[in-house]
């Protein structure tokens, strides 16, 4: 299979691998996938206490554009709001990394896993979600 | 890391060989004015009597490798076509005697899709499974045969695992119950002595292009004592004792009469040498952690080695190892996005068959290479393991059969 140069470029140097303290009250963790259909992706967020995201970790056991996927993920929403990363579409992914058709389900999968940390970091009642929450109460 | 003669390393004879160079020679002889050009249907001048003694050099060769009569073997374009004309030829031939065939889960796609055909013609298929070896269950045959079952298909060498089936044992059976026994030796022939004189195998479906002869051609063999009938599915001119019509490609079956010319003289030393590096291979893996064998070794074609490395997608291994070219059973090397139906079939789990990679040697293949396979291998399987969420759970001891996994 013939993959874009980007593919190629985030499955060569990936970026942000790696793992943080899952239990850690700033950190969200999203695990998705499963090992049979022969991807699994497990992203980390580590949240600031006012709702940014300062920084982003992967592993990813899949094909290369899982990889490149989840990749380019961490890249992305460094920097942005949990409200602003929760926006991130696969679409947009798969169209910066030009996937094939027969691989839009590593993007889909990117952008599960993205809402899945989130998810799990809000769960926790962090810090950043309890400002997050009386800012709804008050309004 | 030691360097190859040659980058990328070609470790995918399963699939296609080079031709030989000797087998390119024979069969540029038959090509331009000066050559064998003629057809050898042409009765009536020398060029096509030239290119009739070509053909029957080849045939002779062909049936020699697998101790036939000459007039057994059927030029076809290839296995794929043979196991085609072997399986639809005598469904058709014998549907009066009956209309069951039996065949095996890890069958070729030839072989698989061509029995669909037949479901979808009326035809009843059973497709037995086989041992976590790969081996077909002698009794498990034995008890699927039925009164009306006019066909067994088995074949003798996996393309994906490399293991052998006892066709000699399964060609008894179907003789004592009056089945025809077709074999798929597509990746069997020139690796392992074939002996049609004692195997009673009534149709064996061959291809030039796995033994180093060209892509294009290849062969039935149809015997003739006790003489086996099948319906053409080519027809026009009754070329080949009227089974398969079209005039010959001379210089293709000139190659696959070379190739397999070669393949006898040379299979013994060739196959002691490949069995060789194939232990190299393997005991450059074997100490690492979490890899598993696919396919009985005790039971196996010598060139051949099938190892998933777990917790590695088979897609990004291979993509990793580009300069080794290999394949792999994972999903994402096909389009179906499905895990080999091979590996599967020996029950290994999904996720094993996604991590596997089959590596096949051949006769080019050195020393040299496969020293540098086994370091590029290692070096590439530790740097994705290092990426693998799975990896890191195993580590950490986590028992990934009992953790739930969204599904998607």
């Amino acid at each position: 299979m013939a993959y874009s140069d980007k593919v190629m470029d985030h499955y060569e140097n990936p970026r942000n691998v790696g793992s943080f303290e899952k239990d850690d009250s700033a950190v969200g963790t999203g695990m998705v996938g499963a090992p049979a259909c022969g991807d699994v992706m497990k992203l980390q967020i580590k949240v600031s206490d006012d709702g940014v995201i300062e920084d982003a970790r992967f592993k990813t056991y899949g094909c290369g554009s899982a990889i490149a996927s989840s990749s380019l993920l961490t890249e992305w929403v460094k920097g942005k709001t949990l409200q602003q990363a929760s926006e991130i579409k696969n679409t947009e992914l798969a169209e910066e990394l030009a996937l094939p058709p027969v691989k839009i389900h590593c993007s889909v999968l990117a952008e599960d896993a993205i809402k899945a940390a989130i998810e799990d970091y809000n769960s926790k009642g962090g810090t950043a979600a309890e400002a997050a929450e009386k800012a709804a109460d008050g309004s | 890391m030691s360097k190859s003669e040659r980058v990328p390393v070609y470790l995918d004879y399963a699939a296609t060989t080079p031709a030989d160079p000797r087998v390119a020679e024979k069969m540029m002889a038959c090509l331009t004015m000066d050559g064998d050009f003629g057809n050898p249907a042409s009765r009536s001048h020398i060029f096509g009597w030239k290119a009739d003694e070509d053909v029957k050099i080849a045939r002779g060769h062909v049936a020699a490798l697998v101790n036939a009569d000459p007039r057994e073997i059927v030029w076809t374009s290839g296995a794929t076509e043979s196991d085609n004309l072997a399986i639809k030829g005598v469904a058709h031939f014998y549907r009066k005697k009956g209309k069951h065939i039996i065949t095996c889960k890890t069958e070729h796609k030839a072989v698989l899709d061509t029995c669909r055909q037949l479901e979808r013609e009326g035809y009843e298929v059973t497709y037995l499974d086989v041992e976590s070896s790969g081996l077909i269950n002698m009794k498990v045959l034995e008890e699927a045969i039925r009164e009306d079952t006019i066909l067994i298909s088995i074949m003798h060498v996996n393309n994906e695992t490399g293991v052998v089936q006892d066709i000699a044992a399964i060609g008894e059976l179907a003789r004592n119950k009056g089945v025809i026994f077709h074999c798929d030796a597509a990746q069997s022939a020139g690796k392992i002595e074939i002996d049609l004189e004692k195997m009673k195998v009534d149709l064996m479906s061959f291809s030039a292009h796995k033994v180093y002869g060209p892509k294009g051609i290849g062969a039935l063999y149809v015997r003739r004592k006790p003489r086996i009938r099948i319906e053409a599915q080519m027809h026009g001119g009754g070329h080949e004792r009227g089974m398969r019509s079209g005039t010959l490609a001379v210089h293709q079956i000139v190659g696959m009469g070379e190739a397999f010319r070669i393949a006898k003289e040379e299979m013994a030393a060739e196959s002691a040498r490949l069995l060789a590096l194939r232990e190299r291979l393997m005991s450059g893996f074997s100490d690492m952690e979490e890899i598993y064998v696919n396919g009985d070794l005790s039971h196996h074609v010598a060139g051949v080695l099938n190892i998933s490395f777990n917790f590695v997608e088979g897609e990004s291994l291979i993509m990793a190892l580009k300069d080794i070219a290999v394949s792999s059973g994972s999903a994402c090397t096909s389009a179906s996005l499905e895990p080999s139906y091979v590996l599967r079939a020996l029950g290994r789990e999904d996720e094993l068959a996604h991590s596997s990679i089959r590596f096949s040697l051949g006769r080019f293949t050195t020393e040299a290479d496969v020293d540098y396979t086994i370091e590029l291998v290692r070096k590439k399987v530790e740097k994705l393991r290092e990426l693998s969420p799975l990896w890191e759970m195993y580590k950490d001891g986590v028992d990934l059969s009992k953790v739930q996994w969204a599904a998607h």
